[in-house]
């Protein structure tokens, strides 16, 4: 048992009296002849100790109105996206406090909800179609009409594909993808500079009712979401910021889903 | 109990760390606010039976992570900090408000290790998780952050020793 190879490593160890038996006494033979070094060790043990004095209280808190309430200092498109994942987390969290209406629609508090999951879908659907560069749809913008039509019918349902000429979006085209029970619709779009963002629409999301606008970020993949009339819309984007791509989701859900 | 009951104890410490970790109070609510909608989010990812704490408080470091880049670069020796609301004792009054401003003066990345290993009493290994680092970096971070407070700390007169006039 050698007492001079003590290790700083060991001595941060030794001060949150983690060091086990032989390794301890080792260390403590150590500082018995190096004053300097005990009370350094000491003066962590105390910093330790200033530091769950200081901060402990704060477990004692009540939590605060904030965990319901809405920011009026906040802009009001953010005020929605934040009240709709409110509804979510409130939901599963039994409303703890807050001024938001206890919500009646049954949320899957393990695995996230169904529209929570069609999100992480269509981030994934965007990570593996924007990138590319040969192949991105399989028709093109240049046959949109059949496009729509094509995919319209393969859902079940009319669908149109948003014009976000305004956000400086334009349509590259589309394709069919599979989703975990039945087809769903890609639409990808193009700015000039070469930004993508994509379109996921599926049609079977009959069990479950509205949702508000809601934000989810996977990864780099940001996406803006809801569910209405049984339909399920996700739009992503990897290189926009929240707010920008807001912009873009907003303009889509208007024409998609007109008051 | 199911995840979200679990996450809903967590939440008394999630406070606790942010409230340390970030120092205002408005700002570290806001960033367990983030993090809870975001673990909510992200919940698919969590796999059953792992350690939920471990994992949520890496999605708080992840989120902080990416607030403080996205944040305009603020001068870390400002003062201008809220006071924290804490009912100290009289005479240790001095001793919270100097170790709230010394320990924002810490490197983010030493900071949090040292918070995790003293608040949160977690292993070095989980902060080597948790954090996304090896453990030796762990134990050199929480070296240099403590050596760092000391010597800022040394600084300070402590207020009992004023009390010896008689």
């Amino acid at each position: 048992m050698s007492d001079d190879n003590v290790t700083d490593s060991e001595l941060q160890a030794y001060a949150d009296a983690r060091l086990a038996g032989e390794r301890a006494r080792a260390v403590e033979a150590w500082l018995a002849s190096r004053p300097d070094d005990a009370e350094r060790v000491q003066s962590y043990r105390r910093l330790g100790e200033e530091l769950r004095r200081a901060y402990d209280p704060v477990l004692d808190e009540p939590l605060p109105a904030w965990l319901g309430g809405p920011r009026t200092s906040r802009r009001r498109w953010h005020l929605v996206a934040r009240v709709a994942s409110w509804f979510v987390l409130g939901a599963a969290l039994g409303a703890i406090g807050g001024w938001y209406v206890r919500d009646s629609r049954t949320v899957s508090a393990s695995r996230g909800d169904a529209a929570t999951v069609m999100a992480y879908r269509a981030a994934v659907a965007h990570a593996v179609y924007s990138p590319e560069v040969r192949h991105p749809v399989e028709v093109g913008a240049d046959q949109e009409a059949h496009l729509v039509a094509w995919l319209s019918k393969r859902l079940g349902t009319p669908l149109r594909a948003p014009k976000l000429d305004s956000v400086g979006y334009s349509l590259v085209g589309g394709r069919l993808l599979p989703g975990d029970s039945g087809p769903v619709a890609h639409f990808m779009y193009q700015s000039d500079k070469g930004s993508r963002i994509t379109l996921y629409v599926r049609s079977d999301m009959s069990g479950n009712r509205e949702t508000a606008f809601r934000y989810a970020r996977e990864g780099n993949v940001g996406v803006f979401y809801w569910i209405d009339n049984k339909i399920g819309y996700a739009i992503s984007s990897s290189d926009l910021t929240k707010d920008a791509l807001f912009a873009v989701a907003n303009t889509a859900y208007q024409q998609l889903n007109p008051p | 109990m199911n995840e979200a009951e679990r996450m809903v104890e967590l939440i008394p410490r999630l406070r606790r760390y942010a409230r340390a970790l970030v120092g205002d109070r408005a700002a570290a609510d806001d960033l367990v606010q983030d993090t809870l909608e975001r673990a909510w989010a992200k919940l698919h990812l969590y796999r059953r039976g792992t350690d939920l704490r471990a994992w949520l408080f890496t999605v708080m470091h992840n989120v902080h992570v990416n607030k403080v880049r996205a944040a305009r670069p603020t001068d870390p020796l400002d003062d201008g900090m809220p006071e924290l609301a804490l009912r100290a004792p009289q005479g240790d009054a001095l001793v919270v408000r100097d170790l709230d401003r010394s320990i924002s003066r810490l490197p983010e990345e030493q900071r949090s290790v040292l918070l995790l290993v003293t608040l949160e009493d977690m292993s070095y290994d989980e902060v080597a998780r948790t954090l996304g680092i090896p453990i030796g970096t762990v134990m050199s971070r929480l070296s240099r952050a403590r050596e760092k407070l000391r010597a800022m700390m040394l600084g300070v007169p402590a207020p009992a020793k004023l009390k010896v006039v008689k």
